[in-house]
């Protein structure tokens, strides 16, 4: 198995049909004015979406029944995502729980958190953010300081997370912390945990980005109590929990499709009889989003044989990142605006709505130095 | 492809792979390039049987599939092999015959000139695409000029016979296509071949070598200039990938100009960063490096460049307009039916 094997998956019936599913529900809400494709994006949070999407059946697709789910392909649920994207709908109220807390508490979690949280996520009615990252350890995981003390019954956490996105909004957040030395290799003694955010012992504080936008959190654990049913897989496995969801995190779609929708107003911008320059250039983004999707594809087929294609994942993301953030620099040269989030353009507001968002596509997820390392690591240099 | 031609498939890649690897000595790339053409490397590779690989059981050949036949040309790409072994494999493919030597194709005229033919000079067949048709003809006569690309394989203009060569019926999945989409498919898998020795002989290079008393390898500046360099041959071999796979059926045209298209970007990079990374000893006709380089720059501009497909492509995703693209990137990608 190399890295460099991309192979080609062919998508089941289902994926097919679900594919048609999901267009008439996003044909639906697109009509009935809910969300403006330009302006949304999969970190937006949008309650009513998302039931209304959870309603439909459309969330947690690959669990099991008695979880609410489907019992779906992994492909089924990568044509629902890729659609959602490229429909620029606003799917951040859900994501982290569909795409990683509860494939991660479905794998390890322990038998009540399955049975009373799944169901929840599937309905579109329960979100998580993710507590990993703290102020000194971004990049650097094994940093850790959040501690969980053992006490009867349970856990006690101190410590803060930060770059919480949507932690204002979610039922739960899944905590990395310290429950023991971090060893010789400094991937030792970490645990995750889930914890709910109405716990007494939790402050929140908001973070704004440049863009206004309020996602990102600050959050703070003063003896915040989590039952020991509530830890996610054995005391020390967290390393290993985190870097194993790595490649479900940063192989899919949403890696080369945040501003999918500005490539759509741009293509009409253009207009259908380009010069030859610009031409070129819807040319070579097109080529260069085809690639990416099969790359993703292919990763996701590699995913449902239960493989972990961490490398491939990388990979992706890595050039995924870059094509999203190049993809406003491209537009100026061809059709030149003033952004601007008021317009009514869609191509206008859109292009605002990008450029501000852009920065934050190679540092979410793992920044582009990290992964370049991991590729690095891949090949044999480190 | 099932288990048993998998294995079968396997086998005659682990040949190629060593026949490949004992033709192509420094010593025998420096003779062909530029130099003669090499009929003692021909004779092992058809010895071999591999130009068969794509050629129908019924019709004499293997009857491998697309994907594991032109994972042969990619091996072989990868070695630097200077012979029309990719030519002569799709034109016995596309003309249902099992050919008597090296074999070529090519875009003419109506008087019957073709324009830098891969080869074309020591062609013993060459399937030409004419305004009226294809002609499977059989070079007679001194070439118009011959030529070499940037990487000296031989690229001649030739004169072709066309009324006294044989009709070929182009199949009905190239409908609307033909030779130079073929031809770009193969270059783009060429180059995937070559740019992962390039990616190869660099990471060997930076270990090996040690500067400021470490390895070049242990510089970031380094991994990182690596990284993206894997990252674009990864993009490249996907890519290429899913053209060869598209081999027979009507998709097979837009996937080869996407492939065209991505493969060439890719090959700039990975070229300039493999040289990057190899200093001024890969800038030396004594490095190995060259071969491959000076490839990928020829075949990146062979059957159109990037420039040339990308404005393909963008007239027709234009043409459609913004709402349409979706769709259309989920069929060059996946499923053909909605």
């Amino acid at each position: 198995m190399s890295a460099f094997d991309f192979r080609n998956v062919t998508l089941p019936e289902e994926a097919i049909a679900a594919r048609s599913e999901i267009r008439a529900f996003l044909a639906t809400e697109l009509d009935a004015g809910t969300f403006e494709p330009h302006r949304a994006s999969w970190s937006t949070f949008n309650r009513g979406f998302s039931q209304r999407l959870g309603a439909a059946g459309f969330i947690g697709v690959t669990w099991p029944t008695e979880y609410g789910g489907k019992n779906a392909s992994s492909l089924t649920r990568f044509v629902i995502t890729e659609e959602l994207l490229a429909a620029g709908s606003p799917c951040g109220a859900h994501w982290i729980a569909d795409r990683q807390s509860g494939p991660q508490i479905l794998r390890h979690g322990s038998d009540r958190a399955r049975r009373e949280i799944l169901p929840r996520i599937a309905s579109g009615a329960c979100y998580f953010g993710i507590g990993m990252s703290e102020p000194n350890s971004g990049s650097d995981l094994a940093a850790t300081r959040t501690r969980a003390t053992k006490v009867d019954g349970g856990w006690v956490i101190d410590g803060q997370k930060i770059w919480t996105t949507n932690g204002h909004l979610a039922d739960y957040i899944i905590v990395l912390a310290r429950t023991g030395d971090a060893g010789p290799d400094r991937h030792g003694g970490l645990t995750q945990f889930i914890v709910a955010m109405d716990s007494a012992g939790i402050e929140i504080r908001p973070i704004r980005d440049l863009g206004g936008h309020h996602e990102f959190n600050e959050i703070f654990f003063d003896a915040c109590f989590v039952p020991d049913d509530m830890m996610v897989g054995a005391e020390g496995q967290g390393w290993a929990m985190v870097t194993g969801e790595l490649a479900f995190e940063r192989s899919g779609p949403d890696r080369f499709l945040s501003d999918y929708q500005l490539l759509v107003s741009l293509v009409d911008r253009v207009g259908p009889n380009p010069d030859r320059g610009a031409a070129v250039e819807i040319g070579r983004l097109v080529s260069n989003l085809a690639t990416l999707r099969r790359m993703s594809v292919s990763v996701a087929g590699l995913l449902d044989k239960g493989e972990n294609p961490a490398l491939q994942a990388a990979l992706v993301k890595e050039l995924g990142t870059t094509f999203e953030q190049n993809l406003p620099n491209v537009a100026r040269q061809l059709a030149p605006v003033e952004p601007s989030m008021a317009s009514a353009d869609p191509y206008v507001a859109g292009m605002a709505e990008t450029i501000l968002r852009a920065p934050s596509f190679s540092l979410r997820g793992g920044t582009r130095e990290i992964l370049k390392s991991m590729i690095a690591r891949g090949l044999g240099l480190r | 492809m099932t288990e048993h031609e998998g294995d079968f498939a396997g086998i005659i890649n682990d040949q190629a792979r060593r026949l490949f690897e004992r033709c192509t000595s420094r010593e025998a790339l420096a003779a062909a390039d530029g130099g003669a053409f090499a009929f003692d490397i021909w004779t092992e590779i058809e010895a071999a049987g591999l130009p068969l690989a794509l050629l129908a059981e019924e019709a004499g050949g293997i009857g491998l599939s697309p994907e594991a036949a032109f994972g042969i040309v990619r091996l072989a790409a990868y070695f630097g092999l200077p012979v029309p072994l990719g030519e002569t494999m799709v034109v016995a493919a596309l003309t249902g015959e099992a050919p008597v030597g090296p074999a070529s194709f090519a875009v003419a005229d109506g008087a019957g000139i073709a324009a830098r033919v891969a080869y074309g000079q020591v062609s013993a067949a060459i399937l030409v695409e004419a305004p009226t048709g294809w002609v499977l003809c059989s070079p007679s006569g001194d070439a118009v000029a011959v030529e070499r690309n940037l990487a000296g394989e031989p690229r001649d203009t030739i004169e072709l016979a066309l009324a006294a060569g044989k009709a070929v019926q182009c199949p009905d999945w190239l409908a609307g296509a033909g030779l130079l989409h073929i031809g770009a498919a193969l270059r783009a898998l060429q180059m995937s071949g070559a740019m992962r020795r390039v990616l190869d002989l660099a990471i060997e290079h930076v270990t090996m070598r040690q500067q400021f008393g470490r390895p070049l390898a242990k510089f970031q500046a380094i991994q990182h200039l690596l990284a993206d360099a894997a990252a674009q041959v990864a993009a490249a071999t996907a890519i290429a990938d899913s053209a060869v796979e598209a081999w027979g059926r009507p998709d097979f045209a837009l996937r080869a100009a996407l492939a065209k298209a991505r493969v060439g970007e890719a090959a700039t990079l990975v070229a300039a960063i493999g040289h990057q990374v190899h200093g001024a000893m890969g800038f030396t006709q004594e490095h190995v490096l060259h071969v491959f380089t000076r490839r990928l720059w020829a075949w990146r501009d062979e059957f159109g460049g990037e420039a040339i497909w990308n404005e393909q492509i963008g007239r027709a995703i234009c043409a459609g307009g913004g709402a349409a693209l979706w769709q259309s990137l989920v069929e060059m990608t996946s499923e053909t039916t909605a």
